[in-house]
């Protein structure tokens, strides 16, 4: 049985565990009003652009640009995986690594080589652990606060990398942000861009007036062509704000169950501490009752 | 004086303009277009510059662009940029610094594989589009 000393060491031990938790919780709140912000800064951008393209999508005739090309034979993909730099968030890193895992193998019993880009430290020691080809890492981009400039720098690599033939796909796994307790992991096609729906956005404003056709400067297949490499790069630029976002999400929930389950623990433990007090007290009194006891006798 | 038109002008990032104006100048690809209410509609890829506004006051604006597309239609001009700043928000130091990497490396070495070698291109017409909208008006 513990000594009293010890019950209330533990007690101090679990109230200070219990303390950095609830900053963390903080933190993460904070950080992650931070992310939404930067994923509304980029709605505006986001929704005009689907616009603009679904409509010169729309127009445009086949053959226009050898990103929508599909390959024929695939035998070589690249993923581009994003998960967090830090640990302390649940079991969100390693639903994405278990989605990668689950990709990779299906591509690896077809005979497909496949190789990563890593967004986040997770990610990138996963696939080192399990040496997997790394092109390229990125530490420090997810959770923190990133440019459009870091998408489209990767970006640039993967259509080069595609046109050159060094990947006949690429695809992305990151976790989309739902809600504050979902955050599934999605794995997209990036290249070659699947087919555009012209009538995705079904909120479209009625009064748009797309049917007069736009005159284009240069030609709409042009156009389209100058559009479509951005179109990836924008696409890998919001799944790095979700993945951001919901790493935050997901830590503050991990966080606030590690606050509740110490306060839990305080609980259960200063019940065993009192009993023990009560205990130890019982047990001098009957010492007391029974030394006087005898000093009668 | 005809109405006004609906200025956007969005990047990734943020929206940095949004506003109204009398009349918007931009620098297509092709060459500079000016902008009223009731045009055409209208697409285009625009190259690093400067877009020229007139609010509804009548105040000249400037606000700096590069990588995008605009769009015009009768009574709106969206601008699409990779970055985008109003004349005031721009860095000077940071696009001169910016200017002396981008002299440095083009002088340095000739034989640049030609990514590098258009990124810095591409820098340096950034950093003195930059600073010639700040320095001269």
């Amino acid at each position: 049985m513990a000594t009293l000393k010890d019950i209330e060491l533990k007690i101090g031990a679990v109230k200070k565990t219990k303390q950095i938790t609830k900053a963390m919780n903080m933190v993460a709140a904070s950080r992650l009003r931070g992310a939404q912000a930067n994923t509304e800064g980029f709605r505006p951008y986001a929704g005009k652009f689907a616009e603009v393209l679904g409509s010169l999508a729309s127009n445009a005739g086949e053959g226009t640009s050898p990103l929508l090309e599909p390959r024929e034979q695939v035998k070589k993909v690249h993923v581009v995986l994003c998960t967090s730099d830090r640990g302390l968030c649940g079991g969100f890193n390693s639903n994405l690594i278990s989605k990668a895992e689950a990709f990779l193998n299906e591509k690896v019993e077809q005979g497909i080589a496949v190789s990563f880009t890593a967004f986040g430290k997770k990610g990138r020691d996963w696939a080192r652990r399990n040496k997997l080809t790394i092109e390229s890492e990125h530490v420090g981009v997810v959770g923190g606060n990133f440019g459009f400039n870091v998408a489209s720098t990767a970006g640039r690599g993967f259509v080069e990398g595609f046109i050159e033939g060094t990947y006949d796909e690429v695809y992305i796994i990151y976790a989309e942000f739902i809600s504050m307790a979902k955050q599934p992991p999605v794995l997209k096609q990036i290249l070659p861009i699947p087919p555009i729906d012209p009538a995705e956005d079904e909120e479209k404003d009625e009064n748009t007036p797309y049917q007069a056709e736009h005159i284009c400067e240069p030609s709409a297949d042009e156009l389209l062509g100058e559009m479509l490499p951005r179109n990836v790069y924008v696409q890998i630029y919001s799944a790095l704000l979700e993945t951001s976002t919901s790493e935050h999400a997901a830590r503050m929930m991990a966080m606030d169950n590690a606050t509740n389950a110490c306060s839990d623990m305080i609980d259960n433990l200063t019940l065993i501490y009192n009993k023990a007090r009560q205990a130890a007290i019982t047990a001098e009194l009957m010492d007391i009752v029974g030394g006087a006891e005898a000093l009668k006798g | 004086m005809a109405e006004n038109i609906q200025l956007e002008v969005v990047t990734p990032e943020k929206t940095v303009a949004s506003e109204e104006a009398q009349i918007v100048a931009s620098p297509g690809t092709l060459g500079e277009f000016g902008v009223l209410s009731g045009h055409t509609p209208f697409m285009t890829t625009l190259k690093t510059g400067v877009i020229r506004y007139t609010d509804a006051q009548g105040t000249e604006r400037y606000v700096f662009v590069s990588g995008g597309f605009a769009e015009a239609l009768p009574d709106k001009v969206t601008v699409l940029a990779e970055s985008a700043e109003r004349r005031l928000d721009i860095d000077i130091e940071r696009a001169k610094a910016s200017r002396e990497r981008a002299e440095k490396r083009l002088a340095e070495d000739r034989s640049l594989e030609d990514i590098d070698f258009t990124r810095a291109r591409g820098a340096l017409e950034r950093a003195i589009v930059r600073i010639s909208l700040v320095e001269t008006r």
